[in-house]
């Protein structure tokens, strides 16, 4: 039963000793179709980007009446202020704003750092729990892939707060719909628009750009991040055919498409004061007039609807389809995909118009994903997972999942660019890495004392795949606790 | 002084091993010859610690390199010894220091890790044997009684064996997972990515626990503690030190320096620390192999295959550099890079323990390396 095996580990997160063994592998992950949860109970109490976007906007608040009770002194240390309008001839108007107006601005921001920390600490914990007790790891695996595929990357201070809302509400209810629906959810999610800057976009030529450009006062424009990433890593894939041009056109048909009330959302005046932050929101006054032309097709000049036709087009696209096939190929049948594979998968893509379910059950029917050899080095976070699960843990301390996989070298949600953290061996399979996984298991087996028994464990975690080298060095370890550190970085632990 | 609770045993002997526990009294063993092995992990370059000076391609090889020794102790007529090495050259001047050059394990990869695996199992390939040669050797000395000890937090490959080896670390070293790293090491022999992946980590882990710390203070504490132990009547009487900071592959004039600083340390604090037992001590110095004859782009050497070995102590017969010299111009490098062997280092090392513990030097050669038990231990390295 070697493709068990597979199924719980390649496919699944790893076994738990609670758990029974499938006996039909393909049929097992098949039923995880229906048994896969959008929202599990793990994440039930988690705060939604609405809430999180109100404390934001309440913080933004603050600051701003700190920075206006400080005085004229305090606002010009604290906000940007244009150089010209600072006399040189009174050099004590740089001054910093008086000491308590200083330390109220700090205790302020102190806060608001804590409070998303304490929703990215909670998001982090939910997922793990999610992963650790749900009865469809192969469709958490799918959730974790997509997150990854649609990165965004908790740094700010905006994005720590709402990463974990990001994958609850645009990855998790798509996971088994179509393409196009998860690309539009993330497409219009605040955590992406503000990530890749496109809430910021203005059209130079559009009613708010005009109105700046009037002032003079300063310049506000198209930013292309968003609309280059969606082409580059979200859809078509990188050297795909598109050139600079369709990025700029496409970039000009984006504009409007932002999120109120966040400081990195909405400019200024163009606010829309009767939304709730956090909401996404087409600004009209933003979007730059006229018809686009993308990959060579035509886009009359419209509203919501001509960026929406683009996506629509790219969600269908062939390249998507291959750059989806080749991804998902990649994470189940190894760091080299293979071609056949690949082509299985594009054309079950192209020919359901992205129903990821018929893309999942071609990937299913793909000999080459159930090859006998290890096909991937387990990330950090499949490690975790995988240790966690075959402990027979049914939650953890969100404080101590973050900490191991920050130690682990891949912090959740926190890839630091948008392409997502890399799924390839080279990435992970480094010497200090390996290093880290060996004091961590013995760290946990630590933990575990002598309740659980590694002789028996093993066998039940690779059914039928368990290595006699892994076996004779369990067996002969010098206390259980070490055979269970033997095993959690034994080689087929650390792969799958 | 020792603590016990940094004690590590491995064997029920141990303990008494180190004299530590007075209710256990043992007899004195039959031997009083003390035989100690520094191995130096991750490769030391030979030629610029005994460099051949005298050799006419040696400068243009080694450039800068070539002025560490311009004020160097001339040995011979060829070599010169690393200025850093202070006490050593006192030695040799005292006829206690032995030198070996262009000497070579069986080994010819250039994997540390596999490299030390074979000097310290003493077989013809990494993993070929299970046990050291240092354990084996227990096997063979006069007095059943002697015991081995291993001044770091974990016994070394060299003195694992079916023979109770101790050993003792100070404190300050990480000794927790030591075990398991040895394990995870085995677990992984047969994983060619694991395997590669594993021996870089150890590697570096090693490079922070190396002799060049604290100015060489380390080192000569650890010289001093060896000889602690050693000494006493009923102490042990094979020890094992490890030192690592040898893979020098830039910045090397500094580093060496440093490094060769602190072997000098320790091999002086562990001669003052026996005191009169100096007379029945023997040091052996060597390395897994040696490093590339020209100097890299980065100030410094990479693998290589022959380096250096040391012998020193107060029965041996020094004052001499045995080698049969294979020149450093480039035709007579081994694979156009290496200095090439042109001794067997386990003919060096069976002959060393051969006359200074009185065995039959065939019966030393068979059982320290048995894969080379037909090539003759070289004799006359004691008085």
């Amino acid at each position: 039963m070697v493709t068990a095996s597979i199924a719980l580990n390649r496919f699944g997160l790893g076994a738990r000793p609670d758990e029974p063994v499938p006996g039909d592998p393909k049929r097992w992950l098949l039923d995880q179709f229906a048994a896969y949860q959008p929202r599990p109970p793990a994440l039930a109490g988690l705060a939604g980007t609405v809430q999180i976007a109100g404390q934001l906007a309440a913080f933004y608040d603050r600051q701003a009446r700190l920075r206006q009770e400080a005085g004229p002194r305090g606002r010009r240390a604290t906000a940007a202020v244009p150089a010209e309008t600072t006399p040189p001839s009174l050099p004590g108007t740089a001054q910093p704003p008086p000491a308590p107006a200083r330390d109220a601005l700090q205790q302020s921001r102190q806060i608001a750092q804590q409070q998303m920390r304490g929703h990215y600490l909670a998001a982090v914990g939910a997922r793990t729990a999610a992963a650790l007790v749900t009865p469809a790891p192969f469709a958490e695996r799918l959730v974790h892939f997509w997150a990854n595929h649609f990165a965004v990357s908790a740094d700010k201070l905006e994005l720590t707060g709402l990463a974990g809302a990001f994958e609850a509400e645009a990855i998790r209810p798509h996971v088994f719909g179509r393409f196009a629906n998860m690309l539009n959810a993330v497409e219009r999610h605040p955590a992406m628009l503000v990530y890749l800057d496109q809430a910021q976009s203005v059209g130079p030529d559009s009613a708010y750009g005009r109105q700046v450009a009037a002032r003079g006062r300063r310049t506000v424009g198209l930013n292309e991040n968003l609309a280059r990433e969606i082409l580059e890593l979200h859809t078509l894939g990188v050297r795909t055919g598109y050139a600079q041009g369709d990025v700029t056109e496409f970039a000009r048909a984006m504009t409007g498409w932002t999120v109120a009330g966040l400081r990195r959302g909405l400019p200024g005046r163009a606010n829309v004061a009767e939304l709730a932050p956090g909401t996404f929101v087409f600004a009209a006054a933003l979007h730059q007039p006229g018809a686009r032309t993308v990959l060579g097709r035509a886009y009359p000049e419209g509203g919501v609807e001509q960026a929406q036709a683009v996506l629509d087009t790219l969600a269908v696209h062939p390249a998507t389809a291959a750059h989806v096939a080749t991804k998902l190929a990649r994470h189940f049948a190894g760091d080299t995909p293979p071609p056949a594979m690949i082509e299985r998968l594009r054309a079950a893509f192209l020919k359901s118009g992205g129903d990821l379910p018929t893309v999942y059950r071609a990937l299913i029917d793909s000999p080459e994903a159930w090859a006998p050899a290890p096909a991937k080095f387990r990330t950090p976070w499949e490690w975790s997972l995988a240790a966690y699960r075959a402990l027979g843990l049914r939650q953890v301390q969100p404080q101590a999942a973050v900490g191991l996989l920050n130690q682990l070298g891949q912090a959740t949600w926190r890839p630091g660019q948008p392409v997502g953290y890399e799924d390839t061996a080279g990435s992970w399979a480094g010497p200090d890495a390996l290093m880290r996984r060996v004091e961590a298991a013995e760290r946990f087996a630590t933990r575990a004392g002598a309740a659980l028994d590694a002789r028996t464990l093993a066998p039940r975690l690779f059914p039928a795949a368990l290595s006699p080298a892994t076996a004779q060095a369990i067996a002969r370890a010098e206390s259980p606790g070490q055979g269970l550190s033997l095993l959690l970085v034994a080689p087929e632990f650390l792969r799958r | 002084m020792i603590d016990r609770r940094t004690l590590i045993r491995s064997g029920a002997a141990g303990l008494a091993a180190l004299g530590l526990a007075p209710r256990l009294a043992f007899a004195r063993a039959e031997t009083d010859k003390r035989f100690v092995f520094i191995i130096q992990r991750g490769a030391a370059d030979g030629l610029h610690t005994l460099a051949p000076v005298g050799d006419p391609a040696f400068a243009s090889l080694r450039g800068d390199f070539a002025q560490d020794f311009a004020s160097a102790p001339k040995l011979d007529a060829t070599f010169a010894l690393h200025p850093s090495l202070a006490t050593v050259a006192e030695l040799y001047g005292q006829k206690q220091a032995l030198f070996a050059h262009a000497v070579a394990s069986p080994y010819r990869d250039r994997s540390h890790f596999d490299g030390q695996n074979v000097l310290e199992s003493g077989g013809a390939s990494a993993y070929q044997l299970k046990d050291g040669w240092l354990n084996r050797m227990l096997g063979v000395l006069p007095s059943g009684e002697a015991k081995a000890i291993a001044v770091s937090a974990t016994i070394p490959m060299a003195m694992r064996g079916r023979r109770d080896v101790s050993s003792y670390a100070p404190s300050a070293l990480p000794q927790a997972s030591d075990d398991l790293l040895s394990r995870v090491s085995l677990l992984y022999q047969g994983d060619s990515q694991l395997h590669g992946l594993w021996s870089e980590a150890l590697e570096t882990r090693q490079l922070t626990s190396d002799l060049a710390a604290d100015n060489g203070r380390n080192a000569a504490a650890t010289g001093a503690l060896t000889a602690r132990l050693l000494a006493p009547a009923d102490g042990a009487r094979i020890a094992m030190i490890e030192t690592g900071g040898w893979d020098t592959h830039s910045g090397e004039r500094g580093r060496l320096a440093a490094q060769l600083k602190g072997l000098d340390a320790l091999v002086g604090a562990l001669k003052s620390g026996m005191g009169p037992a100096w007379a029945d001590t023997m040091v052996l110095v060597a390395t897994e192999f040696g490093r590339t004859a020209a100097v890299n782009g980065t100030g410094g050497t990479d693998h290589g295959t022959a380096s250096a070995a040391m012998l020193m102590g107060g029965g041996v017969r020094g004052g001499r550099v045995l080698a049969d010299w294979p020149g450093v111009a480039p035709a007579q490098l081994y694979e156009n890079r290496d200095l090439r062997p042109t001794t067997q280092l386990d003919a060096f090392i069976a002959g060393a323990v051969s006359s200074h513990f009185g065995v039959e030097p065939g019966r030393t050669m068979a059982t320290l390396f048995p894969v080379s038990k037909d090539t003759p231990a070289l004799s006359g390295l004691t008085i």
